[in-house]
């Protein structure tokens, strides 16, 4: 017989097995889920939940996916966090600080308070990355902000208002655009099919019957 | 830190690290596969296939779950809808916001087209975000589309549409560059120079990744570039039928909101449909590393409407799912693990199959070694194959996972398992619906006109298995095409009057197929609640 646990879904107190998640949970005590649920493997974010083990002082955050239920965990989902997220073109937008200041000024206001780090779900330095964003290094913070799932719950606890996925992910567009050094050899290829380079060798290929293609196949060398 | 019954079995593959490490193991020969697959690989298992007795397909096997719905009733009746006061009338209608759905939108909004998606639940809960390892371009110069060409042809045992496959190589560079324009992340040296890697299959090192969150980087920047271009997202509504003109050509679709039930009509001069996969139809009883809403909607949309499947009857099995612990069972354990050079080892620590064989193969391979061979371990929720991970950091140095596959160290180090340390446990789990609704290469439906198609819901771009790294850049080639495609035909259409009569007419075809079935489709949802079970 497996060993049950408490819990309590928005208050309302359910026996679930101990070895299931917080989501499995949820569905164990009946509900059918539409909201907080998405690719149920730690990489959506649309599982955001917070919760407090009774007697527990410390509120925590976690995707429900991702966790194991405990007894007497108290659960809330956060399926939805209005979260800001300005509109811009990715083609005409500046490079440097300028941009922060322009599009998300409250950055600016961080108290330091480091409440966005401690609910991190991914056990990101959110605190870390804004503060680079603050000075313009976009490409420190597009590194401390990469795991990010943008389930927004960092953004829940801060005072400041700051909506900091959205933060990171103009930082990482920034960065992914602009500042990382391009790449010779694809503008290279892209020109040379581009061109007809190619064309013949395809064209060949397509023509072949499915036995020569098997040949191809079978006797390719493969790199080491 | 694995329990104290999977300890002996730790011992012999820690015991024989080093030798494996240096072992390289044979490829199997085309015979060999062929052996394999037949005794081993799920597709082969005739039981767990139906006949279609209706549709376009009638005659042909699909799973016996596809089957079910592709044969169930329409959700609605007819005359439940009234279609002469649309809710939306836009140019091009996307369903789906996954990958493709995005990727076309964005295309289809460029070419100045009035578009609009629609999404079953929020814009980028798709496959798209949990692909994690990479996508494929022969972009260096030791590489070429052609060889791309051969990898991917033979991958899929020869039965790729060739019209399809060529253009999903040939278009493969620009739609890196695409998305680097876009602000996605590639893996790069400091020169610039794109990190890339084997997947199973490949004879170059093309696959481009963006650390092991190769998908969730392409999706959450594609999503924040549909936000900034302001185009409508109408989400948590699912298309559950499509529209028809009176001249038979798609125009618009029947839409359910997820959550108050409401109808909605969506008139369009073209549609695109771009609902992905189907893991969670659960075919044979597999798990799946597939997200919550992928059940083959866009298929049912597509059969009932009279478009035509290509090799719906061919699923892919990722080989390493997660067979341990059970609170991530049938998730993805990325195919870069292997690339980056952990090998497949058995309980005795012996290495049985060369890790970079394509998907199916090392699939029937790792079912052989549990079911057939005995040499699996029993994990409690059935049986795995060790994944020995450690030898990645024995290979490219400490470090080298927590920078390469850090979601992968975080999955399993949520459960006390450190995957630097320790090798995982693997079983294959329902990954990729290889066939789909079949198009012609501008992403039109080959007999539905207005009818795109992008994405996993296609069939045949991939022949009968599809390599890792080339979804990713299909549904990025194929959606950019069929947004583009779909804004051009839209210019040149004129609508005519709307109908549901396709529904009646599936009816009777059932009927007389003597078709007998509660059920209804598009399924939606899975439903794993409790009271489902009983």
């Amino acid at each position: 017989m497996e060993k049950m646990v408490n819990i309590f879904l928005f208050g309302k107190k359910y026996e679930v097995p101990e070895n299931l998640t917080i989501m499995t949970a949820m569905e164990y005590a009946g509900y059918q889920l539409v909201r907080g649920c998405g690719c149920r493997n730690g990489f959506c974010g649309a599982c955001a939940t917070i919760y407090r083990i009774k007697g527990d002082r410390e509120l925590k955050a976690c995707l429900a996916c991702q966790t194991k239920v405990e007894d007497n965990m108290y659960i809330a989902t956060l399926p939805f966090f209005p979260l800001v997220k300005q509109v811009y073109d990715i083609n005409k937008v500046k490079t440097n600080e300028a941009v922060m200041m322009q599009l998300y000024p409250e950055i600016y206001a961080c108290v330091g308070c480091n409440a966005c780090t401690k609910a991190c779900t991914q056990e990101l330095n959110v605190m870390q990355y804004i503060a680079y964003a603050q000075r313009g290094d976009f490409e420190k913070c597009a590194e401390e902000s990469f795991d990010c799932v943008m389930c927004g719950v960092c953004s829940s606890r801060c005072p400041a208002g700051i909506s900091h996925p959205q933060v990171a992910m103009l930082a990482r567009r920034i960065n992914g655009k602009y500042l990382a050094p391009g790449c010779g050899h694809l503008e290279d290829r892209v020109r040379e099919i581009k061109d007809g380079d190619f064309k013949e060798l395809i064209e060949a290929l397509m023509a072949k019957p499915v036995e020569e293609l098997k040949e191809l196949y079978n006797n390719r060398e493969i790199e080491k | 830190m694995y329990a104290d019954k999977f300890q002996k079995s730790i011992a012999a593959v820690e015991a024989a690290r080093e030798q494996n490490i240096a072992y390289e193991p044979q490829r199997m020969t085309a015979q060999e596969k062929v052996d394999l697959l037949a005794a081993y690989h799920p597709d082969y298992r005739k039981d767990e296939f139906a006949e279609l007795k209706v549709g376009p397909n009638k005659g042909e096997k699909v799973p016996t779950e596809l089957a079910e719905v592709l044969q169930a009733h329409s959700r609605i009746t007819a005359d439940s809808v009234d279609l002469t006061q649309p809710d939306y009338d836009v140019d091009v209608l996307v369903i789906g916001a996954g990958g493709a759905g995005t990727s076309a939108a964005i295309e289809a909004h460029e070419a100045g087209a009035n578009v609009m998606i629609v999404t079953k639940l929020r814009m980028g809960d798709a496959n798209t975000m949990m692909a994690e390892g990479g996508i494929q371009a022969a972009d260096k110069p030791n590489d070429s589309p052609a060889i791309h060409f051969v990898d991917a042809f033979g991958g899929g045992h020869f039965a790729a549409k060739r019209e399809l496959l060529s253009k999903l190589v040939c278009d493969a560079p620009e739609a890196i560059q695409w998305l680097s324009s876009l602000g996605v992340e590639f893996d790069k040296e400091a020169d610039g120079t794109m990190v890339t890697t084997h997947g199973g299959g490949t004879s170059r090192k093309r696959m481009h990744a963006c650390k092991d969150y190769s998908g969730a980087e392409i999706m959450r920047t594609l999503r924040d570039e549909v936000l900034n271009r302001q185009i409508p997202v109408v989400d948590f509504t699912s298309a559950i039928e499509l529209i028809l003109d009176e001249n038979g050509n798609a125009a618009g679709a029947v839409l359910l909101n997820m959550e108050t039930k409401d109808l909605l009509v969506a008139k369009a001069k073209t549609v695109i449909i771009a609902t992905g996969g189907a893991g969670r139809m659960h075919y044979q009883g597999f798990p799946t590393s597939n997200h919550y809403g992928a059940t083959a909607d866009g298929l049912v949309l597509g059969y009932r409407v009279g478009a035509k499947l290509l090799y719906a009857d061919t699923l892919q099995y990722h080989p390493t799912g997660a067979a341990y612990p059970e609170q991530i069972f049938g998730a993805l354990v990325t195919e870069k693990v292997r690339s980056l050079g952990a090998k497949l080892v058995n309980m005795d620590g012996t290495v049985f199959v060369h890790p970079l064989e394509t998907r199916d193969v090392c699939a029937a391979a790792i079912i052989r070694e549990c079911n057939d061979r005995g040499n699996g371990i029993e994990t409690g929720n059935g049986m795995g194959v060790w994944l020995d991970t450690p030898m990645i950091e024995k290979i490219g140095g400490e470090g080298t996972i927590e920078r390469r596959i850090p979601a992968m160290m975080r999955m399993f180090g949520k459960y006390g398992i450190d995957i630097r340390k320790e090798p995982i446990l693997v079983y294959p789990t329902l990954h990729y619906q290889n066939g789909g609704l079949d198009i012609t290469p501008d992403g039109m439906t080959t007999n539905v006109k207005n009818l795109f198609v992008a994405g996993e819901a296609v069939g045949g771009i991939h022949g009968r298995n599809r390599l890792m790294g080339n979804s990713l850049l299909d549904i990025i080639v194929f959606g950019r095409n069929a947004g583009q495609s779909a804004a051009v035909a839209a210019k040149d259409t004129t609508v005519g009057q709307l109908t549901l009569n396709h529904i009646d007419r599936f009816e009777d075809e059932l009927a007389a197929a003597g078709v007998s079935t509660d059920m209804v489709s598009p399924k939606l949802l899975p439903n794993y609640t409790k009271q489902a079970s009983i």
